[in-house]
């Protein structure tokens, strides 16, 4: 094991990153189930769900964008080639831009198809843009787009993890899974 | 019927023939005339607490009204069911279906009214019975006459109704956790050949 990994993460950032990864998961998972149901009132129920998770995904995901700019992120394994490190900075940055832009994505879309987004069935949203049909068509494929450029880069994020602990033996896993240590 | 443009001269005619049978029909002398461009009846309903506005876009108005004499004063309406439009076409179709509006069966909703009367001002308040899908309830609707200029007036209404009292989405739609049992109905009419102040 490399003694400079064998940091971890804060806890804050360590319980953002799951917490963000579950809600994401959901959110994900319900856009997928919902979008082609019939209208029932099962499905005006998802679709609010939907973008209340979209809303908590956003502001979550600005913590923790502040979080990681203010607590300095733990090292890497030395052995790790500069290529990689590269690739592991910039996939990150691409990672926390979609979670921040993917919800402001689903309320442009929302507001362009002329529903307000009322987060809880509480707060009253403004609109981003007027309603306009062309528009809301262009932003409902813009949001899918990115959704599923963001469910391509958890794959490869995922799949860098598990090369990491299961090839390379690194520990890397272990500085936002403390448990595995 | 803020699209009149859209309508070919035929329904034009068609339009003015059952207006004037609505008007024969219900014995009403049209003193004054609705000027359904621009007119409009409206409706907010909630869904998840989100405000949903909708619109009926074909109806036909008879209104009577003299404030000097107010007893005489009477007003119907007859509302285009079929017309409605919620901005997007999956909800325009299912809210004709028999769980809501039914339209294959009642294809419109009425208002005839009973009695009018001041709220002091520009003020006043019409009762009626207003039928939807068959089902018949009084209401009362308080609204604000502003004279214009030409013999011109803008009526200005507003009332809330319970949908299922109507019954108005049936069966799985009844959940008015998801879609709200009140829904507002608003009423914009601009009249012509409004009796000379006194």
């Amino acid at each position: 094991m490399d003694p400079f990994v064998n940091t971890q993460y804060t806890r804050t950032a360590i319980s953002l990153h799951w917490l963000i990864a579950l809600i994401l998961l959901a959110g994900f998972s319900l856009g997928l189930y919902m979008h082609d149901l019939p209208l029932s009132p099962q499905k005006l129920k998802y679709y609010s769900w939907h973008k209340w998770i979209g809303i908590t995904i956003f502001m979550l995901g600005l913590i923790r964008v502040g979080w990681r700019l203010t607590h300095r992120a733990p090292g890497l394994p030395s052995s790790m080639p500069q290529w990689q490190r590269k690739a592991a900075t910039a996939s990150h940055v691409l990672l926390y831009v979609l979670i921040l832009i993917i919800p402001i994505s689903g309320w442009l879309y929302s507001s362009a198809s002329g529903v307000p987004v009322v987060y809880l069935k509480l707060v009253p949203l403004p609109d981003l843009v007027a309603p306009d049909k062309a528009l809301a068509a262009q932003l409902k494929l813009l949001h899918k787009t990115l959704n599923f450029s963001l469910a391509a880069l958890v794959f490869l994020h995922i799949a860098a993890a598990i090369k990491h602990q299961f090839a390379d033996r690194d520990g890397l896993l272990t500085r936002m899974l403390p448990i595995l240590k | 019927m803020t699209n009149m443009k859209g309508l070919s001269l035929q329904d034009r005619h068609a339009g003015s023939l059952l207006f004037a049978v609505a008007l024969f029909s219900s014995g009403l002398a049209p003193a004054q005339s609705v000027v359904t461009e621009k007119s409009e009846v409206h409706f907010v309903s909630k869904q998840m607490n989100v405000p949903v506005d909708g619109a009926f876009k074909k109806f036909t108005a008879a209104v009577n009204f003299d404030p000097s004499k107010l007893d005489a004063a009477k007003a119907q309406f007859n509302v285009d069911l079929n017309s409605v439009d919620l901005g997007l076409p999956e909800v325009n179709d299912e809210v004709k279906k028999p769980d809501w509006f039914n339209t294959a069966k009642f294809p419109s909703a009425t208002f005839a009214s009973s009695s009018l009367k001041s709220l002091g001002g520009n003020k006043y308040e019409v009762a009626g019975k207003l039928t939807i899908k068959g089902v018949i309830k009084d209401v009362t609707v308080p609204f604000t006459l502003t004279p214009q200029a030409g013999g011109n007036a803008l009526v200005e209404g507003a009332f809330p109704i319970k949908r299922l009292d109507y019954k108005v989405g049936e069966g799985s739609w009844s959940d008015t956790d998801t879609v709200a049992d009140e829904v507002l109905i608003k009423v914009r009419l601009q009249l012509s050949g409004m009796p000379a102040a006194k």
